[in-house]
């Protein structure tokens, strides 16, 4: 029953994304948004990625979008839903998004590497566990010995051992990152008046 | 029959859809929602190519470890780009995106 | 350089001499004009060696310097050409040049610019020696503007006086007019003559070369060459209508127009003329028009010196008048008798500038005649050399040089046409009349002004050559001397006619002397008044109307040119252009940033579409 579902979470990644575009209201964007993760979140569920789709929804949905919303109330709502859309710019943005797609779907076609399905790309635990040897961890390779994706360890095993100080970076970005939000949210206090 | 390229089709055409969101919409919030659609398109491609990719009958974890720091990277990016337009709507007391075309040439 | 002969030293030195003045000019001072003169004596004393020398083998002339060297059918050498005609130039020029430098060297005393005075009189030596020793029209063609270079370097001498730039560029102006014409011609026989200027060559190809058959079939090409090649001589000589620059190149000091204007560069026109006689000969219509333009300019300027008031420029109208004849005996044919009238015009007319000189250098630099007057008795030396001059020209029977060589000329214009002999026999009274009047008024009588009653001879330097000068008025034409000179000997007519035309020709002179006495003995200022010989025939305003108008004309047609093609299509067009293609390719920056987005996106898939779809069709 696979490919049905695959269908439906596709659908409802691709028909929320509308929504986004076509709402007049923003919150609702957001909130069509925020499905539309949810929708791609299950998508990386079914590519047996299930850390990164759990970390989507996690940050994605839950953070990101969440901090979209508290912007869209700060901000004023009433003037937003009074904006006319340019009808040229439509036009032409529907235009060109179509046959990026045609062109996306041509090439897709003559694209052989990619008609193996995940049958034919199967998982092979047992076969990992003997090619890692020694250097397994235990945890790991009991899961692996059970015929199991330790998704999430191995996901781990990577940022852990390969990426490390890229790991470190990433903090250091964050932190910069939070540090240029408190100074860039700061309300001018001149002396000479409020006026911006 | 689920094939790579179904997943990757879906992909592109988020990630156009992304595009014709940020050329439609006026609202630079709705915008930046859109931009983080075709973010989230490229994430999708990524996370299939590293299923379909076995090393030792294993996901390639690269492109995953790819992912996780773009997902990283684009919540901070979000958090300072919603700043500049709070300043932004401070200076100019409108979310429409034809309120900023200072760069008129 | 081949060889060291005597001919390559003669137009080599005074290059060198040149040089050394022109490169050291700060520190020689005095000693410029003794390197100057050291250089002309050697030339002359060579000259006068070479005089006894062999003639070059036909076709072979002594090599000099290879010059121009394009390929092996285009190359012009310096050769030197010496047969009697170039030997006898050549000591006429270098001894009337060493006479010259030697007089400068006292009249020019007071100067402060000798070294570049001596250095450009040393550079004319060289361009004239250049001109005489030719063996092909290349080289004289390069000597000849060189000499016009050198003579308005001399014009232009004292150039704080704006007189004397006007009159440098105006010789050198109307000598290019000429030259223009000159070169045409060269350009017309190398074409015909298969790409062969030298004399020897061309003379051989009218014999029995291309040339030859030309004038059988197309005469009107030799002809219209024989023309053009004479414009030079028009210009350089001065004849009508280019003779404008002759009298105004009397701005020069005295020397310079006693070299340069009297003896030896106006008459490089005739020597060129003499040189491509065979040219002359084999066109009948371009000996008549030569011929025509000579007896033209010789009346024409004789009529003008009848009212002229400075003692140069009546020298000079007389310089004029005398060229006249001798391009009139070349276009009738009779080349010998030409040549023959330009060494003894070169040595009296000669001593009659170096005289004038003396008597301005004696009366303060005063050249109105009407302000002299007694000098016989103040400057008895400059008196006596002026008469023989003077003598000479006019022609006295028998005793003077220049009697036989104006009655060869007048025997030939007899024997041809008679108009021009009536004219010749109207300008010799004419000649006659105004230089006796311009030697009763300076000479004899009462001094007329105080600088005048003052005056003295001038130094021994100076002396000296019109002594010399005035022995050579008398006897060159002494066959023994004629014969030593290498002078072209004219065929001793002696025809019936000869008794007739020495006849009327002393009867002009006669004639013209007493008229000059009745009408000036005694006076004060000119009794006859004629406007139009005074202002020279209005000719220097009708040309100054004319070139006025031309230029006015080109110069609106070379603007409305400018304005459409060089500022509208080249400069505004382009600028246009760029202008309009600026302001679309501005409009892309709309500063909307959902249209650099769309751009983007088009652009994204164009790539696409390209890179996938295109290229792998094409094979790339």
């Amino acid at each position: 029953m696979f490919p049905p579902l695959f269908y439906i979470f596709a659908a409802i990644t691709l028909l929320f994304g509308v929504m986004v575009i076509a709402s007049r209201n923003p919150v609702t964007s957001a909130l069509s948004l925020a499905v539309s993760f949810v929708g791609l979140a299950a998508l990386f569920v079914s590519l047996d990625a299930y850390f990164i789709g759990t970390i989507q929804v996690l940050v994605y949905a839950g953070a990101v979008m969440v901090l979209f919303l508290f912007i869209i109330m700060l901000l004023d709502i009433k003037a937003a839903e009074k904006l006319r859309p340019n009808y040229a710019a439509v036009a032409a943005a529907i235009i060109l998004a179509g046959v990026l797609v045609i062109q996306v779907a041509t090439v897709l076609t003559g694209f052989e590497a990619g008609r193996k399905s995940t049958a034919d790309a199967a998982l092979r635990p047992q076969q990992a566990l003997a090619a890692m040897g020694d250097k397994a961890l235990p945890t790991i390779a009991n899961d692996l010995k059970d015929g199991v994706l330790p998704d999430t360890k191995l996901m781990g095993l990577q940022l852990y051992h390969k990426y490390a100080f890229h790991l470190q970076i990433v903090g250091l970005l964050l932190l910069v990152g939070t540090v240029g939000v408190v100074v860039l949210s700061k309300k001018e206090s001149s002396p000479k008046g409020g006026r911006e | 029959m689920i094939t790579l390229n179904h997943y990757l089709f879906v992909s592109g055409a988020l990630f156009s859809l992304g595009l014709a969101g940020v050329v439609i919409r006026r609202n630079i919030l709705v915008l930046y929602m859109c931009l983080e659609m075709m973010l989230s398109a490229a994430n999708l491609a990524l996370v299939a190519f590293s299923r379909f990719h076995l090393v030792d009958g294993l996901p390639d974890y690269t492109a995953q470890a790819l992912v996780f720091f773009t997902i990283t990277v684009a919540a901070a990016e979000v958090a300072v780009g919603l700043a500049i337009i709070v300043a932004v709507y401070r200076a100019k007391n409108s979310i429409d995106v034809e309120s900023v075309t200072k760069m008129h040439g | 350089m081949n060889s060291i002969t005597p001919a390559s030293i003669v137009l080599l030195l005074p290059l060198f001499s040149a040089f050394t003045i022109l490169l050291l000019h700060r520190q020689l001072k005095g000693a410029a004009a003794l390197i100057s003169i050291g250089s002309s004596a050697i030339c002359a004393i060579l000259s006068m060696i070479m005089l006894g020398a062999k003639d070059t083998p036909i076709g072979e002339p002594q090599h000099i310097l290879s010059f121009i060297h394009i390929s092996d059918s285009l190359s012009f050498d310096i050769n030197a050409l010496i047969d009697g005609q170039s030997r006898g130039m050549l000591f006429i020029v270098t001894f009337i040049g060493f006479l010259v430098h030697l007089y400068s060297y006292g009249y020019m005393k007071d100067d402060e610019a000798r070294p570049r005075y001596f250095g450009s009189l040393s550079m004319f030596m060289f361009s004239m020696t250049g001109i005489v020793l030719a063996d092909n029209l290349v080289m004289m063609f390069i000597f000849w503007e060189l000499v016009g270079l050198s003579s308005y370097l001399l014009i232009g001498h004292w150039f704080q006086k704006p007189s004397a730039c006007e009159a440098a560029k105006k010789a050198f102006l109307t000598n290019r007019i000429g030259d223009f014409g000159f070169m045409i011609g060269i350009l017309l026989l190398f074409g015909l003559n298969h790409g062969n200027v030298e004399f020897a060559d061309l003379a051989d190809s009218f014999k029995t070369g291309p040339l030859h058959d030309l004038k059988e079939s197309h005469s009107w090409v030799i002809t219209a060459a024989a023309l053009c090649i004479f414009m030079g001589a028009v210009g350089k000589s001065a004849q009508v209508p280019l003779h404008v620059w002759l009298p105004d190149a009397m701005e020069g000091p005295t020397p310079v127009s006693a070299l340069i204007h009297a003896a030896t560069m106006v008459a490089a026109g005739v020597y060129m003329l003499v040189r491509v006689s065979f040219l002359i000969g084999a066109s009948e219509m371009a000996g008549q028009v030569i011929a025509g333009i000579g007896g033209l300019t010789a009346i024409f300027a004789a009529l003008m010196a009848v009212q002229q008031n400075d003692i140069k420029r009546i020298l000079a109208y007389s310089t004029l008048s005398q060229l006249g004849y001798m391009v009139m005996a070349v276009g009738l044919g009779a080349g010998e008798a030409g040549m023959f009238h330009l060494y003894t015009h070169a040595f009296f007319k000669a001593l009659l500038f170096l005289g004038s000189g003396a008597v301005i250098y004696a009366c303060h630099h005063e050249q109105d005649i009407w302000k002299m007057g007694g000098l016989s008795k103040q400057t008895p030396a400059t008196y006596l050399t002026f008469a023989i001059g003077t003598a000479a020209l006019i022609g006295v029977p028998f005793v003077t040089s220049g009697f036989w060589s104006k009655e060869a000329i007048l025997g030939a214009a007899y024997e041809h046409c008679k108009i021009l002999f009536a004219v010749g026999a109207f300008t010799a009274f004419l000649t006659a009349f105004y230089m006796t009047r311009l030697f009763i008024v300076a000479f004899l009588g009462k001094p007329r002004t105080d600088s005048a009653s003052h005056a003295s001879d001038p130094p021994l330097v100076m002396i000296a050559p019109l002594l010399v000068l005035s022995i050579m008025s008398l006897i060159s034409a002494i066959p023994f001397v004629r014969g030593r000179l290498q002078a072209m000997v004219p065929h001793e007519h002696h025809s019936d006619a000869h008794w007739l035309i020495v006849g009327i020709s002393i009867t002009a002179l006669v004639a013209g002397v007493a008229l000059a006495f009745k009408l000036y003995k005694g006076k004060d200022k000119d009794p006859l008044n004629i406007p139009l010989f005074a202002n020279k025939f209005y000719i220097d305003e009708i040309y100054a109307v004319i070139i006025k108008y031309a230029q006015d004309r080109l110069a609106w047609i070379v603007t409305g040119l400018e304005r459409v093609f060089v500022d509208g299509l080249v400069a505004r067009l382009p600028a246009a252009i760029a202008c309009r293609i600026g302001s679309a390719a501005r409009s892309l920056q709309s500063g909307h940033m959902q249209g650099y987005t769309f751009l983007l996106g088009a652009g994204i898939v164009l790539a696409i579409y390209v890179a996938v779809f295109v290229l792998p069709r094409i094979g790339g």
